[in-house]
């Protein structure tokens, strides 16, 4: 069963090599179909792999198993994380490519495969990356996934906003991966190994009785920045709204829904294989980075969150705030801290996915994703303003939705005052979600006045596909609804729980276990969210008379400002953030 | 964000990350230095595998699964720039101008072609064997073409190029890496695992198992992607053309 | 040799790194920006190939000479850097292709003057 496990890559890179190799000769209708069932195979794969990744199985491609414990091939890794973010991938991708059946307005002339393609090739870099046991190998499939995100997000060339979008993303991207790729440089100087697992065991041996030294720290902290800055953490995520408002939307689910979340799984997988022994980075100092960039990261989303009127660029700093929330409870290294995460990622994938699609569906009907010039305009799109007042209160982790789960997971695990900020993120970050379906849907309260702040707008965006939709079409209606069902399956599902949490801890923590189900406690501070979630959208549309920001937050939307100088300088001082707040560790070594 | 401000916050995480990093160089081991566990593998399973170039064995026998990596970041800019460089609503296409090049130049150019082509397919075949290999060649075989539009005009090279066949040897040469991959795991072994075909004689162009084939994959892979990626920029040089406003 | 060639490549590597960074934080064009990219990684060529440096030894290439007759350089550093190559020659592709077509959506090249996305 082992051998299957490169397959998760070669089987989508096949799709999309077959796709572009007969790409002029495919009528449209045919490339779509041939992309979905490619996308569908591979997402069967991956559940069969999952389902029989307990105990965890290692591949070695190209046959390289060790002998002696000394091998020149790659490991593969399939355990339940692993597998568990290529089938979420697979099946991400399976609802994007339903999502956007005939969905563009004009592929490439004689390109009619590229889109799928595109995305295919997408698919099989994410599964990788989420398999590799090989640090090299990880940032391989780093960038694949990266250059392939580039071309996507700048998909359509005619908008003057995605071009600048897409390469502010490239620059930020690539610098964090050439940081990353220094690490590994250091990692391979001190131990002369590349599979994680040996990089691991090298800087035990090395350090002998001593702790860690400038080396790994410095390699901590590049290989991080890497990391990070995939995972939009403050002060890396700067990228990330531009990429997000102006990406076509089924990229979009894909961006938000598990990419970005990738990133926090690296982080994860990186510092439990390489760094995690004594020769690393003591616990004590991960816990203390990753939680205050986490804590950083989910109050800068949320604040932004609120105050933006550009619906994509909304969702998208949504996902900043609860890619904090992901960080915090990875960063307390709790086997319930990783169920949490594990629970919260699933549930957050398909809440954020359905919300991406609802946008989409405005985006192609008026022509705006603009929260003011569509007040009240879309009250005929009932189902999609259903489905989007329900992903906005799942987001806020109402009970049973797997959201609410992790949310509840994650909050028994970091405990005290940590819970309050995932109790405030999710709150502010849905509330803005519910005000908008509010205001948009529903028309409710006195349209908002403009404003001549210093934000994007989102009005006359041209819609996505050829000319403004009339109707909005059953497949951007149903997946969405798919995508929430699913997400309320994982909060309602018995035993659900648990099974994640079993297979996340057989591959992590030590083999401790702990269970993941509802608690009372969790499912009141679900309720607490998701009434403050409502509460503060009613407060906002009912009086609206006031300056849509208050004056302090100028200087932290100024900071936002589109200069890919200002991000790099940023990623520079992140990096130097990243490294004092790891220092104690290797001063005290 | 002012530029001042910028270089404040450019000063003080520079500084940062100068620090980390020189301390981290004092602590590397000394350059030069004897210890290299995985190279020391590497060169004796390459040995094992009768091949010659312990680079190429590396590339496309021990860590050929990031080879794959690599050639579908090639492949996946291939689809991308295409993409990105197609013509867009307002713009139109407009037959090149033959143009006019000096006579020695045109003679150069002309002769240098093919002693460049076969130069790029040498490096390729013998990738094994000597330095070099899929990648080098492709590329040299690759811009020996371009050639042809220095040394006569943009026409001239559109004709040796036809466009559409290139991008399909370009997606098929990934095809056939994969296919290849994929035999060893229908074979009951791995995926990409070299354990198929004899490792013939040590130092002749048969030798090495699978490392010729995925480099002649890769070597035909290279060549026609760099003439699409270069294509996709000359087009935007020479043929495509905004329409006026109005 | 002395202490200092000890590490002197190493803190070339971080040397051009960083010196990317600047460039890639001032520019005022971004094709330069783009370039300023490139650095960056060329960085990590140095300080790969530098890490696999062996004193004495040759390319690990056995068409002419005998196994085990010299000392060789680490030929996986090298397959590395050459994926590297790889990598950076397409990244940078793929982004001067966006970065043309932001000339011809926003007609600057200056990064000062895209207003688009902000805020």
């Amino acid at each position: 069963m082992h051998h299957l496990l490169p397959l998760l890559v070669a089987v989508p890179l096949l799709g999309a090599a077959l796709l572009a190799a007969a790409g002029r000769r495919l009528p449209r209708p045919a490339a779509e179909l041939t992309g979905l069932l490619v996308c569908a195979a591979t997402a069967a794969l991956a559940l069969v792999l999952l389902l029989n990744s307990s105990p965890p199985v290692v591949e070695w491609a190209g046959g390289w198993v060790p002998v002696g414990g000394e091998s020149v091939g790659i490991e593969v890794i399939g355990d339940g994380p692993s597998l568990g973010m290529a089938t979420l991938v697979s099946l991400l991708t399976l609802s994007a490519l339903a999502y956007s059946w005939r969905y563009f307005d004009e592929p490439p002339r004689g390109h009619a495969g590229s889109f799928p393609a595109l995305m295919l090739v997408f698919q099989g870099a994410m599964c990788g990356f989420a398999l590799a046991g090989d640090l090299f190998n990880a940032f391989v499939f780093f960038e694949l996934m990266s250059v392939v995100a580039y071309a996507l997000t700048g998909f359509r060339i005619d908008e003057a906003k995605a071009v600048q979008g897409a390469l502010t993303f490239g620059v930020v991207n690539s610098l964090g991966a050439y940081a990353m790729l220094t690490g590994i440089g250091l990692l391979y100087a001190r131990t002369g190994e590349l599979s994680m697992s040996k990089i691991g065991r090298g800087l035990d041996t090395a350090a002998g009785h001593g702790g860690p030294d400038a080396l790994v720290l410095a390699a901590f902290v590049l290989v991080l920045t890497g990391l990070l800055v995939k995972a939009a953490t403050v002060p890396f995520h700067f990228w990330l709204p531009d990429a997000h408002a102006v990406a076509p939307t089924p990229v979009c689910m894909l961006l938000s829904g598990v990419m970005v979340e990738l990133g926090v799984y690296g982080v994860w997988r990186v510092y439990g294989t390489v760094f995690a022994g004594p020769g690393g980075i003591p616990a004590a100092d991960l816990t203390r980075a990753l939680v205050t960039l986490g804590v950083l990261t989910a109050v800068t989303g949320a604040v932004m969150c609120w105050y933006q009127r550009h619906i994509k660029r909304l969702l998208a700093f949504s996902t900043i705030a609860h890619t904090g929330l992901f960080l915090v409870a990875v960063g307390v290294l709790t086997p319930e801290g990783d169920d949490g995460a594990a629970l919260y990622i699933l549930g957050h994938a398909g809440v954020k996915a359905a919300l991406f699609a609802c946008a989409g569906a405005l985006l192609d009907r008026f022509g705006s994703v603009d929260e003011h010039e569509l007040h009240g305009r879309a009250r005929e799109l009932r189902a999609t303003g259903v489905l989007f007042a329900v992903g906005g209160l799942a987001l806020a982790g109402l009970p049973p939705f797997g959201t609410g789960l992790g949310k509840a997971v994650s909050e028994e695990a970091v405990g005290g005052p940590l819970t309050v900020v995932y109790v405030l993120a999710s709150a502010v970050t849905a509330g803005a979600v519910l005000r908008v379906a509010a205001r948009v849907f529903l028309g409710l309260g006195p349209p908002p006045e403009d404003t001549d702040a210093y934000e994007t707008s989102g009005s006359a965006e041209r819609p996505e596909t050829s000319g403004l939709l009339r109707r909005v079409p059953d497949t951007m209606t149903t997946v969405p609804a798919v995508l929430l069902a699913a997400a309320l399956a994982m909060g309602t599902v018995p035993g659900f729980g648990d099974l994640v949490a079993r297979s996340v801890n057989e591959a992590g923590s030590g083999g401790a276990r702990a269970s993941a189900a509802w608690t009372l406690h969790g499912v009141l501070l679900g309720l607490v969210s998701a009434a403050l979630a409502v509460a503060l959208a009613t407060a906002a549309v009912t009086r609206s008379h006031r300056p849509s920001a208050p004056a302090w937050m100028t200087p932290l939307r100024r900071l936002q400002s589109g200069h890919v100088g200002d991000y790099v300088a940023w990623l520079l001082l992140g990096s130097t953030l990243l490294a004092a707040l790891a220092l104690p560790g290797v001063l005290g070594g | 964000m002012s530029r001042r401000l910028r270089l404040w916050l450019l000063a003080v995480g520079g500084a940062g990350l100068a620090a980390v990093l020189a301390a981290a160089c004092l602590e590397l081991p000394g350059f030069g230095g004897r210890s290299h566990p995985y190279g020391t593998r590497a060169v004796r399973a390459s040995l094992a595998r009768h091949t010659a170039n312990t680079i190429a064995s590396v590339n496309f026998d021990q860590r050929a699964y990031d080879t794959l990596g690599e050639m579908s970041i090639l492949f996946a800019a291939v689809l991308g720039c295409v993409v990105l460089l197609r013509q867009a609503r307002d713009e139109h296409r407009e037959r090149p101008r033959p143009a006019q090049v000096a006579r020695p130049v045109r003679r150069y150019a002309l002769l240098v072609v093919p002693a460049a082509l076969v130069c790029g397919l040498y490096i390729v075949a013998h990738g094994q064997l000597s330095p070099g290999g899929g990648f080098q060649g492709g590329v040299v075989a690759a811009t020996a073409l371009h050639l042809l539009y220095l040394g006569a005009d943009y026409r001239a090279l559109e004709r040796v190029r036809p466009l559409g066949a290139f991008e399909a040897t370009d997606a098929l040469s990934v095809c056939a890496y994969l296919v290849l991959g994929l035999a060893g795991v229908l074979a009951g072994t791995a995926f990409l695992a070299n354990t198929l075909l004899p490792y013939g004689t040590f130092n002749t162009l048969s030798s090495g198992g699978f490392v010729p084939l995925l480099n002649a994959a890769v070597g035909m892979e290279v060549a026609s992607a760099v003439v699409v990626l270069l294509a996709n920029f000359l087009d935007q040089a020479v043929e495509i053309v905004e329409e006026e406003a109005g | 040799m002395s202490a200092l060639m000890q590490v002197l490549p190493y803190l070339i590597a971080a040397y051009v790194f960083l010196t990317g960074c600047y460039g890639l934080a001032t520019s005022r064009n971004l094709i330069h920006a783009v370039g300023c990219l490139s650095v960056c990684q060329v960085s990590t060529y140095i300080l790969l190939l530098a890490v696999g440096y062996r004193s004495g030894g040759t390319a690990p290439v056995f068409s002419d000479i005998k196994p085990g007759t010299r000392p060789l350089v680490d030929p996986v550093v090298q397959a590395l850097t050459l994926t590297d190559i790889v990598v950076g020659a397409t990244v940078t592709a793929l982004l001067l292709a966006l970065v043309l077509q932001i000339v011809k959506r926003h007609g600057t090249l200056d990064p000062d003057e895209l207003r688009e996305l902000r805020g």
